[in-house]
């Protein structure tokens, strides 16, 4: 890859200043060795320090600089900026009110997460050594544990629009499976009731838009129905 | 201007695995605390560690904690503490457990206990043969680790301030630590934490280098505000490199590579290594290859527009075997250099990765400083754990997977020693008129200077002349010009401009403010390590090389002493490295090799 400038239109606001937000055209010349679309974000700040987004690990662990891009929620680390067609349109995580530009309140996304007990519960006494637990066991919690609630499914839901007070969202929902599935945790029944509400999981309606846009290949809609099925299961 | 003042028991600032680990024992003991982090806590760097916490479980073969230690020391070239060491060691396995029953995915092994693998320059029964002891969840550790720590803190309802930048330590007359000043992003508020304990977690600053593995966030806060507030900074110059991470991006590529016959190039596409080590070649031990591939690039044949690295080259390797055995490797290579290595080869340049040094500690996370002839007089009020520590125990080198324990093992010992020394009922202290007054000028500073320096291309001055002049393989002349650079870049750096006024989430402000922490670091790092006339560990120069007298170039009689940089005059002093145990003997100075 050699230098080339790619053009932008970014979502723009600074409640400090703008009445409204706008779309702000602007274009950046990347050296060879720019690949991502943090890479571009990153020399676009240098030209103008008054664009604001997060980031921090740059290789898709950390789950900081997830944005819309064309159209399509993902992490900047891990686009590749040639692959999009231009002028690449940036606007926030749709759903979460913006606070600045790329920079959304994801208060909203973390307590439907906090709300579904995200911790292991387990009231017998700690033993002196660790717990036992069989590699088959443990291979249950594959897909599930490696969530980094960087909020590209949850704001990728319609159902997580329309009702993101009411419906946990593919994140949160995960984050339940992921400790229902855990041999360890004794709290399944605690966590069914905590879900059994006409919102709270069965708002997914199996649309499937965060298995799309999963930064790490994971699928909540699957982890969702293996919930539902489990409701209906004790129900019988 | 009145500043609002929060009180707590205690404030806890960074929420990586040193801070979490922290804020559960404080959490659980019942005490008032704050836990501060610029970023929300599953989103700090300790997420990105890989391989695996070390702990002498047995769970696949006999391990024992001496052994353990005995590494430890050794890896450290002797400069880690022994005290310090062993009562690492000794905690490991307690720690590790802790986290599986907090609910961390570790791998199983087949009759269900904690999954273990080997690791280098871990070795059973004192350095013979590998162990199996680094405890792991697949190759995502530390994600698995960070995220059960949060969900412990969760559990026990730590308060945290999320987004939130500590600004600078709060110190009264007497030295007493009694709180910090720290800015909301959001709004730009600065607010005083009026504390009884403060605790230090916040990482390392890799990010003084133009080529890291750190994360954008690893700007060493900690260190610059302890430095601000005439702490010393201790053993600064060891850094931990290595060889080969992807040019720019800075992710890394294994050794395995060239275990599978990848040869190193420069831009004459020549197999440079032939020069330096005709026997191994490219298979060289890591500050040979690392020296020899500095070399080049001061020397005019690295690739690129600024001739900023070198190739590592697989092309002339059967695909089948690079899809068998490299697949992660040309994975990385197609996400973050956009070249496939079956076809063309890597830029890959030394990548620096852990800060070995950091704020004195006691191995019980109190912050020492030297005092009245006292080496390691407490500085009241004030603790530290993790990577912005330096307790010591990584010495000049760290062995991989110990730094997950250290974490673990200080974050714990900080905060229980936090408890102890806060149940002992001692009253907040009161703040200082102008306990404000710093942050609030540096800020005021940076908003409102015209004709300033631009933080972007102040920090890439800086990361330059770090990787340029302290880089893997230091020599003495290149380390003399770059203290002048470094504190040319220092000038610049005190004299920041932004174009961004808006109170609303100020990236600008807030890369500003980093930049004037990682100017403390990359000058104490610059200074300590010019100061150091030997080879040992990271630090490798080329006027203090391997002779009879001074094997690999350490030189014990002269220079087994911690360095201590203070920060207030630029001066160093040195400590004794404590070379006794808590319980054992101590383990005996010899020439280091594998």
């Amino acid at each position: 890859m050699s230098k080339r400038t790619v053009q932008f239109s970014i979502y723009r606001y600074d409640p400090d200043k703008d009445d409204a937000p706008y779309m702000q055209d602007i274009s950046v010349e990347l050296e060879p060795t720019d690949r991502k679309l943090l890479d571009a974000l990153t020399k676009l700040k240098a030209k103008d320090d008054t664009l604001s987004y997060r980031r921090s690990c740059r290789e898709g662990v950390c789950g900081s600089d997830a944005m819309n891009i064309n159209g399509k929620n993902g992490l900047a680390c891990l686009t590749d900026i040639d692959e999009l067609k231009q002028p690449i349109v940036l606007r926030p995580l749709p759903g979460l009110p913006v606070i600045r530009d790329l920079i959304v309140d994801m208060t909203q996304f973390f307590k439907q997460y906090h709300s579904i007990k995200p911790y292991l519960i387990n009231n017998d006494p700690a033993p002196e050594r660790e717990r036992l637990q069989s590699p088959e066991d443990r291979e249950e919690l594959n897909g599930l544990y490696e969530c980094i609630l960087c909020a590209c499914c949850s704001t990728s839901c319609p159902s997580f629009w329309w009702n993101p007070d009411k419906f946990v969202g593919p994140a949160g929902l995960l984050a339940a499976y992921r400790f229902i599935a855990d041999t360890r945790d004794q709290a399944t029944n605690e966590r069914l009731d905590n879900l059994e509400d006409p919102y709270r999981l069965f708002r997914c309606h199996t649309i499937m838009n965060c298995v799309d846009v999963c930064p790490k290949g994971l699928n909540p809609t699957k982890a969702i129905g293996k919930i539902k099925d489990m409701m209906v299961a004790r129900a019988v | 201007m009145s500043i609002p003042v929060l009180k707590f028991d205690a404030v806890i600032v960074g929420a990586g695995g040193a801070g979490l680990r922290s804020a559960i024992q404080l959490s659980e003991a019942g005490l008032k605390t704050a836990v501060l982090s610029k970023v929300f806590p599953t989103r700090s760097h300790t997420v990105a560690a890989q391989g695996g916490v070390a702990a002498s479980l047995g769970n696949s073969e006999e391990d024992h904690w001496h052994w353990h230690m005995y590494d430890t020391v050794k890896g450290s070239d002797w400069l880690g503490d022994q005290d310090a060491i062993e009562f690492m060691v000794r905690k490991a396995n307690e720690c590790v457990v802790e986290l599986e029953h907090y609910g961390m995915p570790f791998d199983r092994t087949d009759d269900g206990k904690i999954y273990q693998r080997p690791f280098g320059g871990h070795m059973s029964n004192f350095g013979e043969k590998p162990v199996r002891r680094s405890c792991a969840a697949a190759d995502r550790t530390g994600h698995a680790m960070l995220h059960a720590m949060y969900q412990r803190n969760v559990k026990a309802n730590t308060q945290f301030f999320v987004e939130w930048m500590a600004l600078d330590l709060i110190r009264d007359a007497e030295g007493h630590v009694v709180g910090v000043t720290a800015m909301e992003m959001e709004t730009g508020q600065v607010v005083i934490f009026h504390t009884r304990a403060t605790i230090f977690a916040t990482g390392g600053a890799g990010r003084i280098y133009y080529s890291s593995t750190n994360a954008f966030i690893n700007t060493g806060d900690g260190l610059g505000m302890a430095a601000r507030a005439g702490i010393p900074l201790e053993d600064m110059e060891f850094w931990q490199f290595h060889p080969t991470g992807v040019a720019g991006a800075g992710v890394l590529i294994t050794e395995g590579v060239r275990g599978e016959g990848g040869i190193l190039r420069n831009a004459n596409k020549e197999r440079f290594m032939e020069r330096y080590a005709p026997n191994a070649k490219d298979l060289a031990s890591r500050d040979v290859v690392s020296r020899a591939m500095t070399t080049e690039i001061n020397e005019g044949r690295g690739c690129g527009v600024n001739k900023d690295y070198v190739l590592l080259d697989i092309t002339h390797l059967d695909p089948n075997t690079i899809m068998k055995r490299l697949p992660g490797i040309r994975e990385i290579g197609l996400q973050f250099a956009g070249v496939d290595c079956i076809k063309e080869p890597l830029p890959v340049v030394p990548t620096c990765h852990y800060q070995m040094g950091g704020i004195p500690t006691h191995y019980s996370g109190r912050v020492v400083t030297p005092q009245n002839g006292d080496y390691n007089a407490v500085v009241p009020g004030f603790y530290a754990a993790g990577e912005c520590a330096c307790a010591s125990v990584h010495g000049a080198n760290r062995l991989g997977t110990n730094s997950l324990l250290d974490l673990l093992v200080f974050g714990k010992s900080a905060g229980d020693s936090a408890v102890e020394d806060l149940k002992a009922g001692k009253a907040h202290r009161e703040l200082p008129k102008d306990a404000a007054e710093q942050s609030l000028a540096r800020i005021s500073a940076i908003d409102n200077r015209k004709g300033g320096a631009n933080v972007h291309e102040t920090r890439l001055a800086m990361q330059r002349t770090m990787q340029n002049h302290a880089g893997v393989f230091r020599f003495g002349d290149m380390l003399k010009s770059g203290v002048e650079k470094i504190l040319e870049v220092e000038k610049a750096a005190r004299e920041l401009e932004i174009k961004d006024k808006s109170m609303a989430w100020n990236t600008a402000r807030t890369e500003a403010l980093e930049m004037e922490n990682l100017i403390e670091v990359a000058k104490a790092t610059m200074l300590s390590a010019e100061a150091r006339k030997e080879s040992r560990g990271a630090h490798v120069r080329d006027d203090a090389p391997d002779t009879p007298e001074f094997p690999n170039g350490r030189n014990d009689a002269e220079w087994l002493k911690h360095t201590l940089f203070n920060p207030v005059d630029n001066s160093i002093t040195y400590k004794p490295v404590n070379m006794q145990p808590l319980t054992v003997e101590p383990i005996a100075l010899k020439t280091r090799s594998y």
